[in-house]
């Protein structure tokens, strides 16, 4: 650290005055272009800026095919079997323009595997962790960018297998999870031939894509902290990414291997989920010796860290941005770490909450419910810290800090909705029904998306020299969060009424019938709420071109990633940052007039003591 | 104030939406048909999901309290005010960690028993009668029964009796079906009993019941199985057991009727065919 002379004689560096451009310190170095990332796109780039904004345009154009599929879903249960409005006189024709029962199961299918395997992995791992962490750890960029810049290029055979599935048998209908035998034997489905085969593909090289990424955060992290970036001085958004990290790295093998012996049974004809003299739809009897439960147990080994790392990142993310929407510390820093750190850990032995009805061994059903239920505990940890981040804060209402108070009410529901699920024998009754879908959804799109919409504009700056426009964020915040709440919450409802997943049309059911008109409403809510992700669209890609020009710290925020220039060049920073302290001393005493205090900004011994014999 | 505006805003979605949950069972968007689980266990599920949401509520409107409360407070501090400067408390940490999980543990533990009565065979109800065996395919379901006065034999026998997509069962004794699949996976799942279970192949799996009220419940499948899923719709009659036997005894004479005829009103009945 002694190397490196603190830049105290220029305390303006983090740019204290958004609007003064901060140059004043005559370090000669040209601010960029504002759209030098945006030229770059098309490129085989190496740097971690462009790859994430890379990530980050692909998830938020995959977000709208999920959503129109989701959409497709919608219609049919509002409507069933009426003619679909625009896409049923071209897609659907020849089935008359309706949605054909195998298409609604090949529409829940791809809405799920393009959401999760397409958008929320990729935005927060994927855009988020390649452009903030060589950022906030004060690196020059990622320890391995040419694997970097293949971890995004994985994505497109992927995004090319799921597209292509779509055109075989009507494409893939057995569920994001593809239990076998529906997805073992080509004879179970319609979907079920080369589509199936090339979504297992597909799933595959995002794997791959993921596996690279995971790679290069837990040793960009461990490896090329700033001096002075203690692990207990990194932000939140570190802590989380690093623990993500590490989740995948050790959970994604798993899958690959599923994903491997899965595409053997159909290709090569070797039986590991496939008991013998299994007849379907007239086919031969299977040779067999397999067992389609252990599928299950492969798959949700994976699959349920895989929630978490569909959360963990947004958790930290928002952490960071409450803290500086409230000018306050965050509350409880190293139990927020260690939260994080015990939600990953136990992410690991909870996998069977998925298969409480799937006969299993009962008594695996009773551990595994207590490793649930105890999950909550960090999760009620976390959110309690929020809460108390915000206490006697000075909030600032913009459409960042309403995305994240959305965060944290959602995910309050989402958290507490699934302790119903956690108790074994209430699941019992509520497992496959649209509970679960509330469930998911509300963590899922409540917190990590609402998070993500925060976390856009609140980063935004930092790659395009540009506000995003606030007014536009609250439009779309309250468009999309009341709409969210019509859509989901009244699942909840429906799944207490035991309405059952993936149904194509449950309303033949006469106990069922009467929860049709629930279902238009919240149908129209889904219309408002996929229509109002156009105004995020024309509010990001407009605002990089006419956004209000702000400096390098327009949200007056502490982190190392406001003392680069915005956007930052290649290597990121003009001067070497050195961390001094914490990423959250907002209004400290500390700081000299202001109501934060960077992290390069050096506090002087004498200082610091003086401040410490005043208590 | 816009920022009273924006906590009155996030107060009043969480009033919203506890409202529309307090009404939801007088539009029937509750449990189905007349809300009460007809199973002994099922009367037992519906107790720990009221237990459970009790707690959930009152753990939802007391963090939306308090969210609303530092919202409320946070939009009062002027912009040149200043904030409370604090890095956390760590006596509330060890309150907020040891409260829920002294709540949670609990929930866990009051969980135990009805799952164990539920699955493990060695508590199931020691006069429980095997009264089908039921397989699921696509899509439907094959219910086969013993003869009467026979017990259900692992192996289909002659002179068993058979359904489709209508499970048969004698109410206010326990009885358990055989649950397997010919096909892919599939799950019986019947609402107004509280009773899911997965059928997977090359298992069979054993579910048991004690149906308290007589009557017809809806059945469904609760996996997906293949572009049918919805398709599969059968249901559950319990009757007693009186009723119940006399129903096999015709329906076996029915499913064996070989064209003999066994009494003479019936013989001219069949003579005209």
């Amino acid at each position: 650290m002694s190397t490196i002379t603190p830049d105290v004689g220029h305390p303006d560096a983090g740019g204290h005055d958004p609007h003064s451009h901060d140059h004043g310190h005559g370090h000669g170095h040209a601010e960029p272009a504002p759209l030098s990332l945006l030229w770059q796109l098309p490129t085989f780039s190496v740097d971690h800026k462009v790859i994430g904004l890379q990530f980050l345009i692909t998830t938020l154009l995959m977000l709208m095919v999920g959503g129109a599929l989701a959409l497709g879903v919608r219609w049919q249960l509002a409507f069933p079997w009426e003619r679909m409005p625009i896409l049923g006189d071209t897609v659907f024709k020849a089935d008359g323009g309706q949605i054909a029962p195998e298409t609604y199961t090949m529409l829940v299918t791809m809405h799920a595997s393009v959401m999760i395997f397409l958008v929320i992995i990729p935005i927060l791992a994927g855009a988020f962790g390649n452009f903030l962490i060589p950022l906030q750890i004060g690196a020059d960029d990622m320890a391995f960018p040419t694997l970097n810049m293949l971890s995004y290029w994985f994505m497109w055979p992927a995004i090319a297998c799921f597209g292509a599935s779509f055109f075989f048998g009507g494409g893939p209908g057995n569920g994001w999870t593809s239990y076998p035998l529906l997805s073992a034997l080509a004879e179970a489905a319609p979907g079920s031939g080369l589509a199936q085969t090339l979504w297992l593909i597909g799933l595959t090289l995002i794997g791959v894509s993921s596996m690279m990424g995971s790679v290069n955060y837990m040793t960009t992290i461990i490896n090329m902290r700033a001096p002075g970036m203690t692990l207990f001085r990194m932000p939140l958004t570190i802590w989380s990414m690093f623990i993500t990290a590490i989740l995948q790295a050790f959970a994604l093998p798993v899958l690959t291997a599923a994903g491997f012996m899965l595409v053997a049974d159909r290709t090569l004809g070797t039986c590991f989920f496939i008991p013998s003299g299994v007849v379907v739809n007239n086919a031969a009897p299977t040779i067999g010796g397999g067992q389609p439960l252990l599928w299950q147990h492969l798959f949700w080994f994976y699959s349920h860290p895989a929630v978490y790392i569909m959360l963990l990142p947004a958790m930290g993310m928002v952490s960071d941005m409450l803290a500086c929407m409230s000018r306050k510390p965050i509350f409880g820093y190293k139990p927020m770490v260690y939260s994080l750190a015990a939600i990953a850990g136990l992410g690991f032995i909870v996998w069977g909450h998925h298969m409480f009805t799937s006969g299993m061994n009962p008594a695996l059903g009773m551990t595994f419910m207590v490793s649930t239920i105890l999950i909550a505990l960090p999760s009620a940890v976390k959110t309690f810290n929020w809460l108390g981040t915000m206490w006697g804060g000075r909030l600032q209402f913009n459409a960042v800090m309403l995305n994240c108070i959305a965060f944290v009410s959602m995910f309050i529901i989402g958290g507490l909705s699934g302790i119903f699920m956690a108790a074994v024998p209430v699941d019992i009754y509520i497992h496959d029904t649209y509970f679960i879908v509330a469930h998911f959804h509300y963590v899922l799109f409540g917190a990590t998306l609402f998070g993500c919409f925060g976390a856009i504009q609140f980063w935004f700056p930092k790659m395009f020299g540009r506000m995003m426009n606030d007014t536009l964020g609250k439009i779309h915040f309250v468009l999309t969060f009341v709409a969210f709440n019509c859509t989901f919450f009244p699942m909840h409802l429906l799944g207490v009424a035991g309405f059952p997943r993936r149904y194509a049309d449950p309303y033949h059911f006469p106990y069922l019938e009467h929860l049709l008109s629930l279902n238009q409403f919240m149908t129209i809510a889904a219309i408002v709420m996929g229509f109002a992700q156009f105004i995020l669209l024309a509010n990001f890609f407009g605002s990089m071109f006419v956004g209000k020009r702000c400096g390098r710290n327009p949200w007056n925020a502490n982190g190392l990633e406001w003392t680069t220039p915005s956007p930052p060049g290649h290597g990121n920073f003009d001067i070497p940052p050195v961390c001094y302290h914490g990423p959250y001393e907002y209004s400290s005493p500390l700081a000299h007039g202001n109501d934060y205090l960077p992290q390069t900004e050096y506090v002087p011994l004498t200082k610091r003591q003086s401040m410490a014999g005043g208590h | 104030m816009a920022g009273r505006f924006w906590a009155i805003f996030f107060m009043l979605a969480a009033v919203v939406t506890v409202a529309f949950t307090a009404i939801a069972p007088s539009y029937g968007y509750w449990f189905p048909g007349d809300g009460q689980a007809h199973t002994t266990l099922g009367k037992k599920i519906d107790d720990l999901f009221y237990l459970i949401l009790i707690i959930v509520t009152v753990t939802y409107i007391g963090t939306h309290i308090a969210l609303g409360y530092v919202l409320w407070r946070g939009a009062a501090i002027r912009q040149d005010d200043k904030v409370w400067f604090s890095h956390g408390s760590h006596a509330l940490e060890v309150i907020w960690t040891i409260v829920p999980s002294g709540i949670l543990l609990f929930i866990a533990l009051y969980q135990m028993d009805v799952w164990r009565n539920y699955r493990i065979k060695a508590y199931f109800p020691k006069n429980t009668a095997a009264v089908a065996e039921v397989t699921a395919r696509q899509f439907e379901w094959r219910i086969r029964y013993p003869a009467p006065g026979k017990t259900l034999q692992p192996r289909p026998q002659p002179d068993d009796v058979y359904t489709v997509n209508d499970i048969r069962v004698p109410a206010g004794q326990p009885v358990s079906i055989n649950l397997r699949t010919d096909d892919v996976q599939h799950a019986i799942f019947v609402p107004g009993l509280r009773v899911k279970q997965d059928a997977v192949p090359g298992l069979v799996i054993p579910v048991w019941f004690e149906v308290t009220d007589t009557g017809t419940y809806d059945m469904t499948c609760a996996e997906l199985c293949g572009w049918g899923h919805y398709k599969m719709k059968a249901q559950v009659v319990a009757s007693s057991a009186e009723e119940f036997e006399a129903w096999k005894v015709r329906v076996a004479e029915e499913q064996s009727y070989d064209g003999i005829p066994k009494t003479p009103a019936v013989a001219a009945n069949a003579g005209g065919e």
